[in-house]
This record gives structure tokens, sequence and C-alpha cells, in this order.
């Protein structure tokens, strides 16, 4: 371990209600976030991705496990007295102070010099360049605006961690956009260790330094965005994140029988009997049917979405899978329904999943 | 020349007044006619056996601060009705003070329970207004009289060997104010702390900020208008409360109401009661004004 742990997770655990009522938010998960990285906590809505952010914040206390910041035990610690803060998803901006307060509401309950908190609040404007509206309230603001007056507001006391609960989702699309490479930018310029939660597999890739696919309240998976999306552990794992074929096949020797017919060359590494494969839909080649070392297909469908265009094709079988073709400039692929075509993968595309 | 458009606008105008006559009419009559007539006999002079005289007279306002000797004739500082008038303001003052007290915890609790509970708690809190409010104070009387409930009760325990004195005093007034005036603390305090957005309260511990500062500093400010909504609504019907004081606090501890009451029953002196009520009037709406003055200015500094 070269990078120091900021924040670490040991068999944490959190019942809600007992008995046969009683929930499992989260089950034994331990992880390790180091210092300054972005890391993502990604999983579908009742994963436990926001229960584990709530016990690093200390708003939830683990019903078991331990939570660590910088290797002290902070599991008891009420949230005031971890330096720790959070962006809230509905933002939760104090309405009755301008924005300039709500900048310096953290640094005045430290107990900070006037002068100390105006220098920061100032700071942290021009960080989220929101200067002209330091005398607002936030409920003059537009969504993107607040959003930054939050992040501002939780950045200002220099935290050790920034938790930031699906802070973009009530943003439109462009903004959206936006204020994630806001995100990273802020990230990079204050070097504080950001732990982010979403349920948005793209916002997850493009913004972590690592990432971890949270389901049934545990971690399936943790590791870089692009390790994640080309050696997923399992079929969830390799569907939740982007698109992704499964093709069900027995495997022969180094290759896989599909049930299809066809034979398909795959990393077993020794693996035998029955094997799923996960292919994505970027990684399929169209080209002329019969063509040799090709699976035969006939064409589905084909949806234009602008600069690609999928085409569902079937196996043999009856097995659907899609291929993501970049559109040609006329926009048309010109492959008509029921046309017999030829399918390749790209090397290396094949991944074989574990069970 | 009048254009077409003008006319229609003139007619447009006429038919909004001549709908809206019933209301204002209704208005001048039943708001304003009354004070009026009160206004105009606070300068007249009192008549022989109660009513007025048509007659101009300031005497009813000197009488509300000074008293004639009716010995030597001269005036003096009418030291009785200031007194009246300062238990009046004190009594509401420690009435509005307590009912927030007691119903600030009250509605922060019905607030913050389930749906189900909260319906039944809220019934629970208006049910006395169904009750007839000399009902109630006579319940409040029965419990607190020298052979009430309360003073049998310490009396059997053996916590004391003498009745408490509490009928009869200030205190008493005191009590009976804040138990029937502490609804209309705990009902716009709720309607508020509904309102509140309780992840505020997370916001706050996440800022470092105590307990204690995320009541004083984010909760009170943010259900404020609840805050003042309900003092208005104690502090004025306290000022000119009559039944309470009446049945409470005996004949000796009068409040305004009172001294009003016995303007036009034994004291035979109509103009006296009716600048006494124009004085509790204008206590009233220096009151308002300064509560709306405090709420603007912390709202707009905040």
């Amino acid at each position: 371990m070269t990078t120091p742990v900021s924040v670490e997770a040991r068999s944490a655990r959190k019942d809600y209600g007992t008995g046969d009522e009683g929930v499992r938010a989260l089950d034994d998960v331990s992880v390790r976030i180091e210092k300054g990285e972005f890391f993502t906590l990604l999983g579908p809505s009742g994963c436990g991705k926001t229960t584990l952010l709530r016990l690093i914040a200390g708003f939830e206390t683990p019903t078991a496990g331990q939570i660590l910041l910088e290797g002290r035990d902070i599991t008891e610690d009420p949230p005031n007295r971890r330096p720790v803060n959070t962006v809230f998803q509905s933002y939760a901006l104090f309405p009755h102070l301008s924005v300039a307060r709500n900048i310096g509401f953290g640094l005045e309950m430290l107990g900070r010099t006037r002068a100390d908190v105006k220098r920061a609040t100032e700071k942290m404007l021009t960080l989220v360049q929101l200067e002209e509206f330091a005398s607002r309230k936030p409920q003059q603001l537009s969504g993107g605006q607040q959003q930054r007056v939050a992040l501002a507001r939780a950045l200002a006391p220099e935290p050790e961690v920034l938790l930031l609960d699906e802070p973009l989702s009530a943003l439109d699309l462009k903004l959206r956009k936006e204020m994630q490479r806001e995100l990273k930018r802020l990230q990079t310029e204050t070097g504080i260790t950001f732990i982010f939660v979403t349920h948005d597999q793209e916002e997850a890739l493009t913004m972590s330094d690592r990432i971890a696919v949270m389901r049934s309240g545990r971690i399936l998976q943790v590791g870089s965005p692009r390790d994640i999306y080309n050696h997923p552990v399992d079929r969830f794992v390799a569907d939740f994140i982007g698109e992704t074929n499964f093709l069900s096949g027995t495997a022969e020797g180094a290759q896989v029988r599909l049930t299809s017919g066809d034979l398909v060359s795959a990393p077993l590494n020794g693996r035998h009997g029955e094997i799923t494969l996960a292919v994505r839909p970027e990684q399929i080649r169209l080209c002329a049917s019969g063509e040799p070392g090709s699976l035969r297909a006939t064409i589905a469908d084909t949806v234009y979405f602008g600069t690609d265009t999928h085409c569902h094709v079937a196996l043999n079988d009856g097995t659907e899978i899609v291929a993501r073709l970049q559109s040609p400039p006329s926009g048309d692929v010109g492959l008509v329904q029921g046309a017999a075509v030829g399918l390749r993968f790209e090397p290396d595309a094949v991944q074989v999943l574990g069970d | 020349m009048p254009t077409a458009e003008d006319k229609a606008s003139a007619r447009n105008a006429r038919t909004v007044w001549l709908l809206s006559a019933p209301a204002l009419v209704l208005l001048i009559l039943a708001a304003s006619g009354p004070l009026l007539i009160v206004l105009v006999y606070s300068f007249l002079t009192p008549g022989e056996y109660g009513n007025v005289e048509w007659a101009f007279s300031t005497k009813a306002w000197v009488g509300i601060l000074y008293s004639r000797d009716i010995f030597d004739g001269t005036w003096k500082l009418a030291d009785a009705h200031l007194t009246i008038f300062w238990r009046s303001v004190k009594l509401s003052l420690y009435t509005t003070l307590f009912a927030f007290i007691a119903g600030f915890p009250t509605a922060w609790f019905i607030a913050t329970r389930g749906p189900r509970a909260r319906t039944a708690l809220l019934f629970l809190i208006t049910i006395p207004f169904w009750t007839n409010l000399l009902v109630r104070t006579f319940a409040i009387n029965q419990i607190i009289r020298n052979e009430g409930v309360l003073n049998t009760l310490l009396l059997w325990l053996g916590v004391i060997d003498t009745p408490l004195a509490i009928i009869y005093t200030d205190f008493a007034v005191f009590l009976g104010m804040t138990y029937v005036y502490l609804p209309l603390m705990v009902l716009p305090l709720f309607a508020s702390i509904d309102r509140f957005d309780m992840r505020l309260l997370e916001a706050g511990y996440d800022l470092y900020a105590s307990r204690w500062q995320v009541l004083r500093r984010i909760v009170v400010p943010v259900v404020k208008p609840g805050i003042i909504a309900g003092s208005i609504l104690v502090f004025i019907p306290s000022l000119g409360a009559y039944v309470t004081p009446r049945i409470l606090g005996g004949g000796r501890n009068m409040m305004i109401g009172n001294f009003i009451d016995l303007q036009f029953g034994a004291g035979r002196n109509w103009p006296l009661g009716a600048s006494l009520s124009m004085t509790l009037l204008l206590i009233v709406a220096v009151a308002l004004v300064f509560y709306v003055r405090f709420a603007n200015r912390e709202s707009r500094h905040g």
C-alpha cells in the first residue's frame, strides 16, 4: 500500500428494524478509500451506497463494524466532530441565510474569527464562480447555482473527506455534464478525498479514480473505471456498467461452444463446464455472412441514435445481440431486416464472467 | 375625446366598485362603525345612570392616567389604573413566553410523528376549542382552589399542611390564560415546523454545529414566522382577557378587560370605558407594529 488510506470501513453492517421486518442495508462491507482519490459508490437504489455514505458522515452508526478516518476509529463520533462534510442530494441550503453566510456557516461553527470566515468565504465564492451572488438567498438561485453553493459550503471548512450524495441528479443533462467536469476540477485543485454516490454509471465512469459497484448491501467489485468496464466480475456488474451482450455456452478446450452452435475463443484460464461470456456492443463488427471465423446472424432491427446505430441481430438459436456501429455520413447503415450477416468480436472483447 | 377603450375601462371600473359594494358596506358598518362610536363616546360626558350625555369632554382621556381626589379635588396620577395596565401587559407577556416554552416542544413532537398519530394529536389540541371558555376556566378553578383537586391531593400526600393559596392571585390568572391560549400557540408553530425541511438539521450537524447551535441558528430562524404568528395570537387575546381574570383572579386582580367592564357596569362611566378600550387597541397596534418590524428586519439581514 503506497498511498495512505483516508477512509476505511471494516465489516460495516447496518440493520434497520429487527426480526422479520428488519432490513440489512449494509452487509459486512469492508473498503479502503485512498487519500486524495475520487471514489465512487455505484449501484441501483437500495443497494446500500447511501447508507455507507451516511455511516461515514456520522448520521447513522453501524450495527456492527467500524469506520476509520486516517486510521482513527470515528465510529461513535457525531457528525459535528468529524472533519467530513456532505453535499446533500437536495442541497439542504439554509433558506434564511445568504449565499455567503451559508458558505461561512461551517467555519463560523468551528469558531473561526470573522476575518477568517470572510476570507475563506470569498475564496470559495471565487472557486465556484458565484462572487456576484454572495448576498442572494438560496431560493433566488437556479438549480445549478444552488448546487455550487452546496459544494462551496461543504468545501469551505477544508474537510479531510467530502461526501457527495447524488448531487447532480436534480440537474438537466447539459448542466450535469458541466458540473461533472467542475467537480473533477475542484477535486484536483483541492486535493480532498471525494466519495461520490451515484446510480448513473456514465457519471461514475467519467469522474472516478476508482469505483465500488454495490448491490444488496454488498460491494461486488472495486476498481478503476477501465478495469470495471473491461473486466466485470459478474453478470450484474457487466450489465449495470454500460450495455453488454451475454452469451452462454460450454467450454470446449480453449474455446466456448455457444448455444447457437458457434465456436468462440475466450480467455478461459482453465475454466470448464457452463460458461457465460460478455461482449460490449461497440466491440462487435459486422462482416459478410459466412466469412471464416465469424458468427452467423440475421438482422432483426436497426435503431438510429445519431452518432451510433444499434444493430439488433439474432444468432441461429434466436439469441439476440446488439452491435453498436458508427453511423455513416449518409445516416443509413444499409442493412435491411432479415439480411444474413457475419459477426466478429474485436481482440480481447470476449470476457468470461464469474457465477 | 374619450375613446371606446377609455369608456370600456371606465365601465369596467364602475362594475368592479358595484360588485364589491356589499363587502365594502359591511366592512364600514361592522368594522369602522362600532369603533367610531367608541371613539366618539370617549369624548363625551358620562350620564347619571350610565350611557352618555352629548357634551364634549376630554375628562375620560385624562382619567386613564389621573384621578380626581374626592376630598380636595386635585388631579393625581392614578396608581390603581397603572397597576392594572402593568399587570395586563406583564401577565400577557408571561403567558406568551410560557405558551411558547410549552408549545414549541409540543408542536415539534406532533410535527415529527407519523401521519396517523399527527392527526390524532392535532385533534386533541383542538378539542378545547369546542368547549365553552367559561367551563374550561371553572375547571381550572376546581383544580387550584383551596379545597380543590390539587390541594386535596397534596394535603393527603402530606407534602403540605396548609392549602396553597393559588386561586385569586396573578399566578392563577397566568396559569389559566396559558392553558386557554396554548392551542393558539401550538397550531401556527405546528404549521411552521411541518414545513421545516428536517434535512437542514443534518446539514447543520455536518457543518460542525452542536445541537444547541442547530436549534438557535437554524431551527428558530426558519420557523420564526410560526413563532411570531403564535405569539401574536396569544398576546392579543391575553391582553384583553376578561373571563379568566374574573374567575381565577377574583375581584382584586383586575386586568384591562375587567376594568373596562367595570366602567360600563357599576362604574357608570361609559366615556372612561371607551377611552380605555381605545388605549387597549393602541397597545395592541403598537405591539403588532413592533412584531412586524422585528420580523422584517431579521429576515432581511439574516
